[in-house]
């Protein structure tokens, strides 16, 4: 893209950190829309069909990603505008 | 306390008169009088000096940190209609009302993706609205007037529906709403609850919800900690409950079909998918989304919030297995699936808690409803009043014109509800979504890239717009010849998906195609008055303080 070109300090737009965090971001979309991997009844979670506790279960997973990617932007961010500063 | 009295008396009286729970009743208007009261004084909450301008009535100050915006965004879009309609779809039809659980998974990353963008692009140069940002991105006002106007249609009917969800309660409770009381009285309920809530949001503008939203998701989780624990217990465990869930949802309804399926069949597999992809897409371009977003103190907030949100989505999965609880109670719904969660409520629950649960999903209404209307009411001034029927107009001018709209929103909202049939209402909202969903090229595109001509998004959304209008009024369903659902076969494919992403997909592959015959021919591009770095721009960054942009040009700043 241009827009990366002409900022100030001319990094790289892609970075291992950047990739890490857009596959965290990715995963649930892959996980979620292929419904047929989890669409079951058994094993059931205290009574609950699979179905629904995996789901639900995917709730926690995709925060925790979203947490990581949160993590990993910030930092790079932060070295980013040190670097800019010296 | 004069409150409690006041509502004792009514349910007194009311009880006298058609044998309904004082206590419940009791307990629900002793709620909706606190918030009211909140709602008033939170015009004095963080207050500005300068507060007669559309930044601090419309986007509160623009100063909410986290805390604030995660209450703000859950009030908004787990609405009182999504409380009472989700378990009222896995009631009605089992596995397929579930996709609101991936969909509301896959609405986070997407958030923490373009909106900080957003709102960093929004904060340098002074937007209040989505088609303030087209508008400057493309130099286009039609291709801005046409994301108005889409988010303006498609907020109402979703006001409306606030109101379906508290004339659910209400019906339950025997204070009219529903079909099972006649005349003006049915209706003095919500036209109160509505004056109420028109009232405090015009004086106090979106720092009245933000308040009262911690109000109403205090009550929300207290509910929905307690029925998922307190009913599964009464009605002998999950396994009981999905035992009779399956054999209910086995047996064939009016049409030969069965009912529903426990888990998403092997043909209903793409409808779920699309329709979680597509909801979560269309769900940031809802105005009111962008509104509370837009409300954030930084780009930060918007991404931490990202990793606290989802808690709300865990608390809808446990809510719409309320809706397998209501078939294994054989709730009454007296033919009205909508009735599922209340009646369950008021069956199970002791009523003085009935009445906790009342208050939870009237409040809910509330919030998102004071939202909605100031989300359109922005629209309305700054794309539609100020880019085509005052361009001069003052801040002061613009708050007024503003105030008036989100009266005037609301107005009409209650209008459609009680002189039409509920199914409009719902049908609206399914165009609604579908229609929002045609913004995103636009919007998101922007975001990313100029590469897009403004000519082929405004053409891509047309085509968009009609093909979702048409393919949705062809859907049929048992009860309903035209907009019977949201799912129709895909062209091309062959499987059952969603329409608001088919048609999304013919928006996207027009405004491309078209772009590049414009490029070609040398069509004027209009003028773009972002910058790159404007996009990425953060609170503490060269060029961005922590004071306000004005919110109109050569008008004094916020504070």
């Amino acid at each position: 893209m241009t827009e990366k070109a002409d900022s100030p300090d001319r990094r790289p737009v892609v970075t291992p950190a950047r990739v890490v965090a857009g596959l965290c971001l990715l995963a649930p979309f892959v996980a979620m829309l292929w419904v047929s991997s989890y669409a079951r009844i058994e094993p059931r979670l205290i009574g609950i069909p699979f179905f629904y506790w995996y789901q639900m279960a995917w709730v926690l997973i995709s925060t925790a990603l979203t947490t990581l990617a949160y993590k990993l932007v910030q930092r790079e961010q932060r070295a980013r505008k040190d670097g800019a500063d010296q | 306390m004069t409150f409690t009295s006041t509502g004792l008396a009514t349910a007194q009286l009311a009880a006298a008169t058609k044998g309904i729970n004082g206590v419940t009743l009791a307990v629900f208007v002793f709620f909706f009088l606190a918030v009211t009261v909140m709602g008033f004084l939170a015009a004095r909450w963080r207050r500005a000096d300068q507060s007669e301008n559309l930044d601090e009535w419309g986007l509160g100050g623009r100063s909410f940190g986290t805390w604030i915006t995660w209450f703000l965004l859950g009030g908004d879009l787990y609405t009182a209609y999504t409380f009472v309609a989700v378990p009222a779809a896995i009631y009605a039809a089992g596995a397929s009302g579930f996709f609101a659980v991936p969909y509301t998974i896959l609405v986070y990353p997407l958030i923490f993706t373009f909106l900080p963008r957003l709102w960093s692009v929004s904060h340098k140069h002074g937007y209040v609205t989505t088609s303030d940002f087209v508008r400057g991105r493309f130099g286009s006002k039609g291709l801005s007037l046409a994301v108005a106007l889409t988010g303006i249609l498609a907020t109402m009917p979703y006001i409306a529906l606030q109101l379906v969800g508290i004339q659910a309660v209400l019906d339950v409770m025997g204070v009219g709403g529903g079909e099972h009381t006649n005349g003006f009285v049915k209706d003095l309920p919500l036209l109160i609850a509505f004056a109420v809530l028109a009232a405090y949001t015009y004086s106090s503008g979106l720092r009245a919800p933000a308040l009262i939203a911690f109000v109403k998701d205090g009550l929300i989780y207290l509910v929905i900690g307690v029925a998922i624990v307190y009913i599964p217990i009464k009605l002998g465990g999950f396994d009981a409950i999905f035992n009779s869930a399956h054999q209910a949802l086995a047996q064939t309804g009016p049409t030969g079909k069965p009912r529903g399926e426990l888990t998403s069949g092997p043909n209903a597999q793409w409808a779920y998918a699309t329709l979680a992809l597509g909801s979560a897409l269309a769900l940031f371009m809802y105005p009111h989304s962008i509104t509370a977003t837009l409300s954030s103190r930084s780009r930060n907030v918007i991404r931490r919030n990202t990793t606290i949100l989802p808690l709300y989505s865990l608390m809808l999965g446990l809510l719409a297995l309320l809706g397998f609880m209501a078939v294994k109670a054989g709730t009454d719904i007296k033919g009205n699936p909508q009735l599922a969660i209340p009646q369950l409520f008021a069956d199970m629950f002791p009523s003085w808690f009935a009445g906790v649960a009342f208050a939870a999903i009237g409040i809910g209404a509330l919030v998102p409803a004071a939202i909605m209307s100031i989300a359109a009411a922005n629209l309305f001034t700054r794309n539609v009043y100020k880019d085509f029927l005052r361009p001069g107009a003052t801040p002061e001018q613009e708050h007024r014109v503003a105030k008036l709209v989100s009266l005037l929103v609301k107005v009409g909202a209650l209008a459609f509800v009680l002189t039409m049939d509920k199914t409009v209402a719902i049908n609206f909202q399914l165009l609604g979504g579908i229609w929002i969903l045609q913004t995103m090229p636009a919007l998101v595109g922007g975001l990313f890239t100029r590469w897009f001509h403004r000519w082929a998004l405004l053409a891509g959304w047309a085509v968009g717009m009609v093909y979702g209008t048409l393919a949705a009024y062809g859907v049929a369903s048992p009860t309903q010849k035209h907009f019977g659902g949201s799912s129709a076969e895909i062209p091309g494919i062959g499987e059952i998906g969603y329409i608001g992403l088919t048609a999304f997909v013919l928006n996207v592959v027009v405004a491309v195609v078209l772009t590049f015959a414009l490029k070609a021919v040398k069509a004027p591009d209009g003028v773009d008055e972002t910058r790159p770095a404007d996009y990425t721009a953060d609170l503490g960054d060269e060029g961005v303080t922590a004071d306000l942009p004005p919110a109109t040009a050569g008008a004094p700043a916020g504070h």
